[in-house]
């Protein structure tokens, strides 16, 4: 035995092939390395092409005509004021209706629904997080777009209320697992705790698990935030998109989604830009995002 | 006290109930409604038939082609870089380097960016600088860009969760580091690898802004990864802008079952997956 294991260590440890592994393994390091900056190389090459190509549009329309000026008429007036005011309204009013909707069948799937029941809802929910936002904007095109046509006697039903409901159903998904997920994780010690103490169950959701659960909560939020900002398709398929400052939640109107993937395909020189300088609102939007769940997370802790 | 509590309790639990209700009815009417409309016009002909813009016998064989190329490109290029990123970030890097911080800050920001962004880049720099054209390539170059953010974490996560006692094992037994990582580690992180790719797999069949903007929509077979395609879900997007004739809106109908039956068929496939394993590891 002690024999052996001699012998294998002299092996292993003689010189020539100690060295061959050893380059062996420096080279496996190298590749794996070169691997992981293929990411970093990723994200920078697509962020200084996003900003590289929008500058133009700044330069020459300047920041405060290109933000907030109302007009969108290309090559001359690249005003995208509309389009951030209806990204953020339809975002809001999507976040408004679908995340206390989400929380409390989240709260349903972890705490309320007798195990039969969450072992048919749940993957049912997953299954919508992975539908194809363009089945929800057909969903929303031969559904919700003539139901409220009918409902506010409008000639088209292309309008915000009609993105905002696609929207509200798009990110119900994403925030009940998410959020689901965070009140499981919750040790156990926790719930009894509070029952010993007395309190009711449905105290101890409100009062004890979703606070403890909040950064979770948070995450969840953020991301179906994220996902009704970026939405491209199913918003084009049922809100209008005229690029004109909506003056109602029932006038159809154009997200910066929208702008960028309805008039890419033709644009050139300036206007190309402008469609850039679209994607670098949509970009510092993301990036305010992350901020602010990273300062509601740290906050906390 | 006791009874305002008791109807706060009641009211409350009503708001659950009513919650989960009113999430469960829309669930059920999106999948009854494209379903029920779809699935009787989903036929062999239609599924194997070549796309005419007029007439009743108008197939998608085309468009599923496309698609499959498209998952089949994007998987091949995202999925080894993917798993050799997680690999450095798990086995190689110094948990808690500066490294390590800048590549998951920036894997992290490239899942933030909207996936429009991806299509605005593609099409300026694969489309066009790097002259690809319209294509499959294009198109698959950057789906890869837009998954790598997916795959890198959860393998990064499977990984993880292989014990330290497996590491251990392999060098006590005089195994080298790419040894161990190829034999062991990776063989019982598969599962989770596989699950991934899967999800990725969910992403590219999903996605559409990105898609056309950087493989158009020809309506052809494509013969090679430099011609262009057209994806089911940039398909059923074109179609839901002429609905005109009663072939027509059952043809959307139709594609629209079809990519809910492909999703269904994904995450069967990660639940037998998650079940087998999770009983193996019992």
């Amino acid at each position: 035995m002690m024999n052996t294991l001699s012998e294998a260590s002299a092996i292993i440890l003689s010189e020539p092939r100690a060295n061959k592994r050893q380059w062996q393994a420096d080279i496996a390091h190298v590749i794996f390395f070169i691997s992981a900056m293929i990411g970093v190389i990723s994200v920078l090459t697509i962020g200084w092409f996003v900003f590289k190509e929008g500058l133009p549009a700044f330069q020459q329309a300047g920041i405060t005509q290109l933000v907030l000026g109302k007009e969108w008429l290309p090559p001359a007036l690249f005003g995208i004021a509309p389009m951030i005011v209806t990204s953020l309204i339809s975002t809001l009013g999507a976040v408004i209706i679908s995340v206390p909707v989400a929380i409390l069948s989240a709260v349903f799937l972890a705490e309320l629904a007798p195990k039969w029941l969450a072992n048919i809802v749940r993957p049912a929910v997953e299954l919508l997080a992975g539908i194809p936002s363009v089945v929800y904007g057909f969903f929303g095109l031969v559904i919700i777009v003539p139901m409220i046509e009918s409902a506010f006697g409008l000639p088209a039903g292309n309008t915000i209320l009609a993105g905002i409901i696609v929207l509200a159903v798009m990110i119900l998904p994403t925030v009940i697992t998410i959020s689901e997920t965070s009140i499981r994780a919750l040790p156990r010690t926790y719930k009894e705790a509070a029952f010993a103490l007395g309190a009711s169950h449905i105290y101890t959701i409100f009062k004890v698990l979703l606070p403890s659960a909040r950064s979770g909560i948070y995450t969840a939020i953020s991301l179906g935030i994220a996902r009704a900002i970026g939405e491209t398709m199913a918003i084009i398929m049922v809100m209008g998109n005229a690029p004109a400052m909506p003056g109602s939640l029932l006038e159809p109107a154009r997200t910066l989604t929208a702008n960028i993937a309805m008039e890419m395909s033709y644009a050139t020189g300036i206007h190309a830009s402008a469609l850039y300088s679209t994607g670098i609102v949509l970009l510092v939007f993301i990036m305010l995002l992350n901020l602010s769940l990273l300062y509601l997370n740290n906050k906390r802790a | 006290m006791m009874k305002s509590n008791l109807h706060k309790d009641q009211l409350l639990s009503a708001a659950i109930w009513a919650s989960a209700s009113l999430t469960i009815l829309f669930l059920v009417w999106i999948m009854w409604h494209i379903l029920s409309n779809g699935l009787s016009h989903v036929s062999w002909e239609f599924i194997t038939g070549a796309y005419t813009r007029i007439g009743e016998a108008s197939g998608i064989w085309a468009m599923i082609v496309s698609t499959v190329y498209m998952v089949l490109l994007s998987l091949s290029i995202a999925s080894p870089i993917a798993i050799m990123t997680a690999i450095y970030l798990t086995e190689y890097a110094k948990p808690g380097s500066q490294i390590v911080k800048v590549i998951r800050f920036c894997t992290e920001s490239l899942a933030g960016i909207p996936s429009i962004v991806y299509g605005l880049f593609g099409m300026t720099f694969f489309v066009t600088i790097l002259g690809l054209g319209f294509s499959i390539l294009s198109g698959g170059l950057t789906l890869a860009m837009l998954i790598l953010p997916v795959i890198i974490r959860t393998t990064e996560e499977a990984l993880m969760a292989v014990p330290n006692s497996y590491r251990e094992g392999g060098y006590a037994l005089g195994a080298s580091k790419i040894y161990t990582i190829w034999r062991l580690i990776l063989p019982s992180a598969m599962p989770g690898i596989i699950t991934s790719i899967i999800l990725s797999t969910g992403r590219v069949i999903g996605e559409s802004a990105p898609v056309f903007l950087t493989a158009g929509m020809v309506t052809q077979i494509p013969q090679s990864v430099l011609d262009s395609g057209r994806t089911l879900t940039v398909h059923l997007y074109k179609l839901t802008q002429e609905l005109f004739t009663q072939a027509e809106w059952d043809q959307a109908y139709a594609t629209a079952s079809i990519l809910i039956l492909l999703v269904l068929v994904l995450n069967l496939i990660t639940k037998i997956i998650a079940t087998r394993y999770n009983k193996a590891v019992k």
